[in-house]
């Protein structure tokens, strides 16, 4: 019964929104507009579930894991100054302990993170970049061009430029729209399977 | 090393090279022309110039909606982008309705409007000029229900007033009321989100800016759909050279994206340069190896 009432909530509400689509109606929009209210609702509510989750998880590594119980003592302790510091709606204007803690502690340390990528991009393209085969070679020539377009190469520049244009806007869009269709069907076939409940792994485990 | 053959064994060790010597490279690629202040002029592509036009042909007083759907770690790529679209709206006098798809865009909303508006335009007047509507919960299913009526997700601002005591949220019913939206992020939710949630069935203009990652994902869309797009650093840095073609006393503000433009320029040298060597070490190699195999055939 755990697993069948979830199923007939989906079926049921995949045919109506499927047939909702084709209806132009206001009763029809009535029921869109009020199935998105639902949605909202529920995403609202996932967010103290997550919270619990990541606060038992990061609890129970801290007691099992020695070795992990620093860092998943820093995890809680930011957690808990973000939580605390970030409370009221004031603490959202700028100069509050929370904005300060916002741009002068949590920016510099994502945008840290985030930069190491381009050491380690480096390092990849050094190795990976190699014109091994025909195909290798046209990947290696187009990334090759790509990053062209960021040095700057006097005369031939504007011909780079054009070059990169084309290449971003005819064969990257090529792949990247058959790509998107075939996401688009797969995505609808999955739904198929999971209005009919074929796929159930959405449901987790019993 | 190859001792009966050093010229070898010297292209060896390049191909092997520690990644630790790259990292330094590229360490030092980026240090010095910040140490320098080595920077490059950009002339504004196509698809940067779009959206600097689209605002430049908005009359005053036209409502922009921008949201903001990035978080901390994509701060350096896309602030700027930010900060150049929130001068050249506040200079074309267009009404800025600031929203966030993303929880920590609301933080950046309120950077934002103390860092370039309170500052640079300190006679526009919040709640007349512009708004902070801060983050709501519901990534597109929030763009799907005020693609209908606004004010049923945002009763009031993210100070806490009341919707309708906001001044320039009179006459807002719901998406359609905008002439433009702007989406900065590049990330889910985002600037896909509000063509495919907001735009399209709105008819609304969309246009955006995405880290340099992300931008080529978003090409489908132009210029049907997105008619323009601000695509990392160098995005930023048309869009910043743009400004101040059109603007020139923006010339003596910040500019971020033109500044950070040397250090990646130096940065591309170095990993193209890297690339060059590896190909060539590799060529090296492989004929070494085919020599190899030919010897040892002949010797069988």
């Amino acid at each position: 019964m755990r697993r069948q009432i979830p199923l007939y909530i989906v079926l049921v509400c995949g045919i109506v929104f499927v047939i909702q689509f084709f209806i132009p109606s206001h009763e029809s929009e009535f029921i869109f507009e009020y199935g998105q209210d639902w949605v909202m609702v529920i995403g609202i509510l996932a967010l103290p579930l997550g919270i619990w989750s990541y606060l038992r998880k990061t609890w129970l590594t801290a007691v099992k894991k020695p070795k992990e119980r620093f860092f998943a003592g820093v995890s809680l302790f930011g957690f808990a100054i973000m939580m605390l510091t970030g409370l009221k709606r004031e603490s959202l204007m700028a100069g509050s302990l929370y904005m300060e803690l916002f741009e002068y502690v949590l920016i510099p340390i994502q945008a840290t993170i985030f930069s190491l990528l381009a050491f380690y991009i480096a390092s990849a393209a050094y190795r990976a970049f190699r014109a091994r085969s025909v195909i290798a070679t046209m990947l290696l020539g187009t990334a090759f061009i790509v990053m062209l377009r960021l040095i700057p190469l006097g005369p031939i520049s504007d011909v780079n430029q054009a070059l990169v244009g084309w290449i971003l806007s005819v064969p990257n869009m090529a792949a990247k729209r058959g790509l998107l269709i075939g996401i688009g069907l797969g995505a609808i076939a999955t739904c198929i399977k999971i209005i009919l409940g074929i796929e159930r792994t959405y449901l987790g485990r019993d | 090393m190859n001792p009966d053959n050093p010229k070898m064994g010297f292209f060896e060790t390049i191909a092997n090279i520690d990644r630790r010597v790259i990292f330094l490279f590229i360490g030092f690629a980026v240090i010095i022309p910040v140490l320098l202040s080595f920077s490059c002029t950009e002339e504004a592509t196509p698809i940067v110039q779009a959206v600097y036009d689209e605002i430049e042909s908005l009359p005053e007083g036209s409502k922009v909606l921008i949201s903001f759907d990035y978080g901390p770690s994509t701060v350096p790529e896309v602030q700027p982008m930010i900060d150049a679209l929130l001068r050249h709206s506040c200079e074309k006098n267009l009404k800025m309705y600031m929203m966030a798809l993303w929880g920590t865009g609301h933080n950046l909303i309120s950077e934002s409007m103390q860092d370039i508006i309170e500052k640079e335009f300190p006679h526009k007047i919040y709640g007349v000029d512009y708004v902070n509507l801060g983050y709501k919960a519901g990534n597109q299913g929030l763009i799907n229900v005020i693609l209908t009526d606004m004010k049923k997700m945002y009763t009031t601002d993210a100070r806490g007033s009341e919707i309708d005591a906001v001044p320039m949220m009179v006459d807002i019913r719901n998406l359609k009321s905008f002439d433009l939206i702007l989406s900065m992020g590049g990330g889910f939710p985002g600037i896909k989100e509000w063509v495919l949630f907001g735009g399209d069935p709105g008819n609304i203009p969309v246009a955006g800016g995405a880290t340099a990652v992300s931008a080529p994902l978003l090409y489908p869309y132009y210029p049907r759909q997105l008619l323009g797009l601000l695509g990392g650093i160098k995005g930023a840095a048309e869009y910043e050279s743009a400004l101040i073609k059109g603007y020139p006393k923006f010339k003596t503000h910040s500019h971020p994206a033109i500044d950070m433009m040397g250090p990646q320029t130096v940065a591309h040298i170095v990993i193209v340069f890297f690339i060059v060597i590896g190909n060539i070490t590799f060529f090296i190699g492989r004929k070494r190896e085919e020599g190899e195999k030919r010897e040892g055939g002949v010797i069988k």
